[in-house]
């Protein structure tokens, strides 16, 4: 074993670390009017991490580190450019929503650091255990900050429901993979992939896989174990609501695409008909659930489960054929990129008109746009991205989601873009629900705050997240580099 | 100039609409002149655009597969997608039809203003939405289509559900009531998208399809149209479900009995210019998708759904004028004929023949003026009268001389008066119709001809009745203190061109078949083979 560490590699890691350390020195010293300064550091600790990750994008060398369990290649610097850009993006969001209700705000920056650093971590993760610190990291803080409002009753519950079934699903996937590990002996992917090749018949290899699988589906909300999410949605603060929803989310997706494509593509044929059948389930229960919801926020929880499933189409696609698997894999990390920057800017303009409406309820939104038209553009633009209209950058992660179905050309997965199809439309239902609260329904009077502009950082985030949504609607190929960098994991690997 | 315009010319005409969309977005919405100026210039320039493109087109050379004016670029290299745009002897007159109509409408827009007014919204949608008409008429690239047959949708959804018809209605199988527009939107939006979502599904059939036919995967609708003639995508079950999926995406937008519900829901609940739109414009989109992609592409399988077709259009002729008897709103009265003239259009296209293509697309250029018309005079109307009831309008004629006039022209044009652009389309349906492609069932058309006959007759009697109970008969008592004022300058302007146009094509069709000829018989030939 050899221990010689790239620290530009590691830079990233250890800027966010660092980070995180002066953020609770400052919390210490600094007089309690003058924390925000908390907030000012996380940001640019955040952007600062962005330097050395664009540096060694420039240098496109794939590094390994620690026997290659720790790699920094394309692929990872892609992920770990989404994690930092879109805590960046909750960073901007937090800072006058935790200001303005006087909260713990070094501890809350804190804890928010360390959990993108677990999400960097785990997205240059090749083995089992650093991909399961990596991914612990991202949740334990999380069970904190769900819980953040204290006085509220909905805050604590949220906190205790993501806890519990949140550490339930740790055990069983750290069973199953504990599973893996007994069977073969290995922890690194490239070795498990070669060990666990043609081993799909045992059974305690489909019962390890199955395992791994009911762990991650956990993670990312899929129905049957979504359970927890709307609940700790609608309590949690609404920017760690939106992590969960993007980054926790996202680092859910990643951990499972690693561990399915790179250290078992060779038990597809287990994981294939699992996902198959949690990705039909998310998308049909988590719109149909969808429908009901007069919360925004619960709205958006079951617009996230069923969006989860739309990113399990293509795993489950790819896996009963075997050939596209890298398409599949490519076609994924898009949807995961173009969904987490609508998803942002849905929950950011979400936080911009609750200042006005001062509720989440629907009912009290009627009208926004006829008050305060550009918030209510804002609203309309990222839901109907999210519900895929075209010119709106959710267009094309739908597309390209179906392209990977199409691919195939098998019936079972024809099968399953038909219920994505179906389910697309269904989904359009709750998102224009929302945009005919803003737009289409009369004023009727709001109790909130309707003339301060919303705070700067928020207008950042907003920005920039529409901007995105804008841009790549119109012209999908600056995703490219997503999906390149994506093949080339999914083919080396 | 020249050569430029030769590769961009079809961008300018495309996106000029939307850098107006861009720029009036800017623009204060205090400042409604400036607004409606910008409108009308950026409307008005494309429609010159498209004026200049006509006259530059070579109508010598627009035979089967060949187009115009094309540009190629890359768009989304991963997916081979590009930005392919071009126009034939087909596409020129619709594209012509989009131009024209949307400049009318914005004219027309001048003083004529649904609640909740906000000029600068609606006048904002009213460019993107010309700006996706635009587009799907000369996209040849089946990703790029599809993006510009979509972006309709969201700008036309907010034009009803904004600007819609307020009054409340019990919807069937709801216990509430609810705001017409609310209900007429979504409804519209959920139905578009249910069939487009297919049509996806079937776009990306085809472009693997091609990839093992041909070794490229691509979605050009030139090398499709190509592979199909070759007899490509000949796999039964493979051209049944994509046939299938393409049928489900152009046949709700047309839209064919028994997708056509949304439409009277949609068209009466739109606000005037709204409702123009929708039927002179956007129902089009889906019949110039069957002649643009389904037949040429899948021939085989085109002439095995062709009967199928026929008799759905049949039925929706026929079940459209048998509605329209049942109408007491005016609006929606001209909302059903659209079901049945659009029937006539279907039916032409179902007999695969020169005669029958030719037929519907100045079918769907006469409807597109007709009722659009239509629509203008009943919008007016119910400005005017506050109503849409039939019952109370009686005697339109002495209360409003010159809208009553037009109205009663309009109608006949509507009903196929020989003379009159709607007479050709609906006469060469049924001609076609007659005689549709050797290998059809000659029973199945021969009887829709008979059938679609007696749907003009039909159409004729609900025309007629329209108008008398409209237009004829002594003004109701309750308008007498009314000051109702007669069609102003605005509405001249926007209408006149129109009777124009109707007239001239009724009288001298050749000025669409000139375009159209060529292209349509020559893709029967190479494609049909007869």
């Amino acid at each position: 074993m050899t221990f010689e560490v790239d620290y530009l590699a590691l830079a990233p890691e250890l800027i966010v670390a660092a980070t995180m350390i002066v953020v609770l020195t400052l919390d210490l010293i600094l007089p309690r009017p003058q924390k925000f300064w908390t907030a000012t550091v996380s940001v640019a600790g955040t952007a600062l991490a962005l330097v050395p990750l664009a540096v060694l994008a420039i240098d496109g060398e794939a590094r390994a580190m620690f026997d290659g369990s720790y790699v920094v290649d394309e692929f990872a610097l892609v992920l770990k450019g989404l994690f930092l850009i879109s805590a960046y993006v909750v960073f901007l969001m937090s800072h006058n929503y935790i200001e303005s209700d006087r909260y713990y705000q070094g501890e809350y920056y804190f804890l928010l650091l360390a959990s993108v650093l677990g999400s960097l971590v785990m997205a240059s993760s090749r083995d089992l255990i650093v991909l399961f610190i990596g991914l612990e990291l991202v949740t334990g803080p999380l069970y904190m900050l769900a819980g953040w409002r204290k006085g509220d009753v909905k805050s604590n519950e949220a906190s205790m429901k993501y806890f519990i079934l949140g550490v339930l699903s740790t055990a069983i996937l750290l069973y199953g993979l504990s599973l893996l590990f007994g069977l073969t002996g290995e922890v690194q992917f490239g070795a498990l992939a070669e060990a666990t090749a043609g081993r799909a018949g045992e059974p305690m290899m489909v019962m390890a896989v199955l395992f791994a699988i009911v762990g991650f589906a956990f993670k990312v909300s899929a129905v049957p174990f979504h359970f927890w999410a709307p609940d700790t949605y609608e309590g949690a603060p609404t920017p760690i609501t939106a992590y969960l929803s993007v980054n926790s989310k996202a680092a859910g997706f990643v951990a499972m695409l690693l561990v399915m494509y790179l250290a078992l593509p060779g038990l597809s044929e287990i994981w294939a008909p699992a996902l198959w059948l949690l990705a039909a389930l998310s998308m049909t229960i988590g719109n149909l659930s969808a429908l009901r919801q007069t919360n925004i926020v619960r709205l958006l929880a079951y617009s996230s489960i069923a969006q989860a499933g739309f990113m399990l189409v293509p795993f489950a696609a790819a896996a009963t054929t075997g050939a596209d698997l890298e398409e599949a894999f490519a076609a994924t990390v898009i949807y995961l990129v173009i969904y987490a920057v609508m998803n942002l800017g849905a929950f950011a303009s979400v936080i911009a008109g609750a200042r006005i409406t001062a509720s989440g309820e629907l009912g009290a939104w009627a009208g926004l746009g006829k008050v305060e038209p550009r918030i209510g553009l804002l609203v309309a633009v990222f839901f109907f991205s999210l519900a895929g209209i075209p010119p709106l950058a959710g267009w094309f992660a739908k597309f390209i989601m179906f392209r990977a179905v199409m691919g195939s050309g098998a019936s079972a997965t024809v099968a399953l873009a038909v219920i994505a199809s179906v389910n697309a439309v269904v989904a359009l239902y709750y998102y224009a629900k929302v945009t005919k609260s803003v737009w289409l329904d009369e004023p009727m009077g709001f109790p909130g705050d309707v003339t301060t502009p919303p705070a700067g950082s928020l207008r950042l985030a907003l920005g920039v997240s529409v901007a995105l949504t804008v841009v790549v609607g119109f012209y999908p190929a600056l995703t490219t580099f997503v999906g390149d960098a994506s093949k080339v994991i999914a083919l080396g690997g | 100039m020249m050569e430029w315009f030769d590769s961009w010319g079809l961008t300018v005409i495309v996106f000029l609409p939307l850098l107006g969309a861009l720029v009036m977005g800017f623009i204060p919405s205090g400042n409604e002149d400036g607004l409606k100026r910008t409108a009308l210039v950026a409307s008005g320039l494309a429609f010159l655009a498209s004026i200049y493109l006509v006259l530059q087109f070579d109508f010598g050379a627009s035979g089967y597969n060949q187009y115009q004016f094309e540009v190629t670029e890359t768009w989304i290299g991963a997916i081979n997608a590009s930005y392919h745009l071009g126009v034939d002897g087909i596409s020129l007159p619709l594209l012509v039809l989009s131009t024209f109509i949307v400049v009318l409408s914005v004219i027309y827009s001048w003083n004529h203003w649904d609640e909740p007014y906000n000029p600068k919204a609606f006048l904002i949608l009213m460019m993107i939405l010309a700006t996706g008409m635009n587009g799907t008429f000369v996209a040849l690239d089946l990703v790029l289509f599809f993006i510009f047959f979509e972006v309709v949708l969201l700008p036309m959804y907010f034009m009803i559900g904004i600007w819609g018809d307020k009054t409340p209605r019990r919807i069937p199988g709801f216990r509430k009531e609810y705001e017409t527009r609310l209900y007429a939107a979504i409804k519209f939006f959920l139905f578009t998208l249910f069939g487009s979502a297919f049509m996806l599904l079937g776009f990306l059939a085809l472009y693997f399809e091609s990839g093992d036919v041909s070794g490229v995967r691509t979605f050009d609708i030139p090398t499709l149209t190509e592979l199909g003639a070759t007899g490509a995508f000949t796999d039964p079950t493979f051209a049944f479900l994509v046939f299938g999926a393409l049928f489900l995406g152009f046949a709700v937008k047309v839209p064919m009995w028994p997708l056509h519900t949304w439409l009277p829901d949609a068209h009466t609940a739109a606000p005037t210019v709204g409702s123009v739109l929708l039927a002179a414009i956007l129902l089009k989109l889906g019949s110039y998708g069957f002649v643009r992609i389904s037949l040429p592409i899948l021939p085989d399988e085109a002439m095995s759904w062709a009967p199928a077709i026929a008799i759905l259009a049949v039925i929706g002729i026929i079940y459209g004028s048998l509605a329209c008897l049942a109408q007491t709103d005016m609006k929606r009265l001209i909302a059903f004929s659209s079901v049945g003239h659009m029937g006539f259009v279907m039916l032409g296209i179902a007999t695969l023949t020169d005669v029958g293509i030719n037929a519907a697309i100045i079918g769907m250029v006469a409807h597109g003026l007709i009722t659009g018309l239509l629509f203008f005079l009943a919008g007016s109307m119910s400005h005017r009268y506050h109503t849409r009831e039939m019952s109370r309008l009686g005697g339109n004629i002495k209360l409003l001389p010159i809208i009553g006039g037009i109205l009663a022209f309009t109608a006949m044009a509507s009903l196929g008066l020989p003379g009159l652009a709607g007479f050709w389309g609906e006469f060469m349906s049924l001609v076609g119709s007659y005689n549709p492609l050797s290998g059809l069932p000659l029973g199945v058309f021969r009887t829709s001809m008979v059938l679609g006959a007696v749907g003009t007759v039909l159409t004729a009697g609900y025309m007629l009745w329209m108008l008398q109970r409209v237009n004829l008969g002594e003004p109701s008592a309750e308008w007498t203190d009314h000051d109702l004022g007669d069609a102003d300058r605005y509405e001249l302007a926007s209408w006149v061109p129109l009777i124009v146009l109707i007239v001239v094509i009724g009288l001298y069709p050749r000025l669409v078949f000139n375009s159209t000829t060529e292209a349509v018989t020559s893709m029967v030939e190479m494609v049909f083979g007869s």
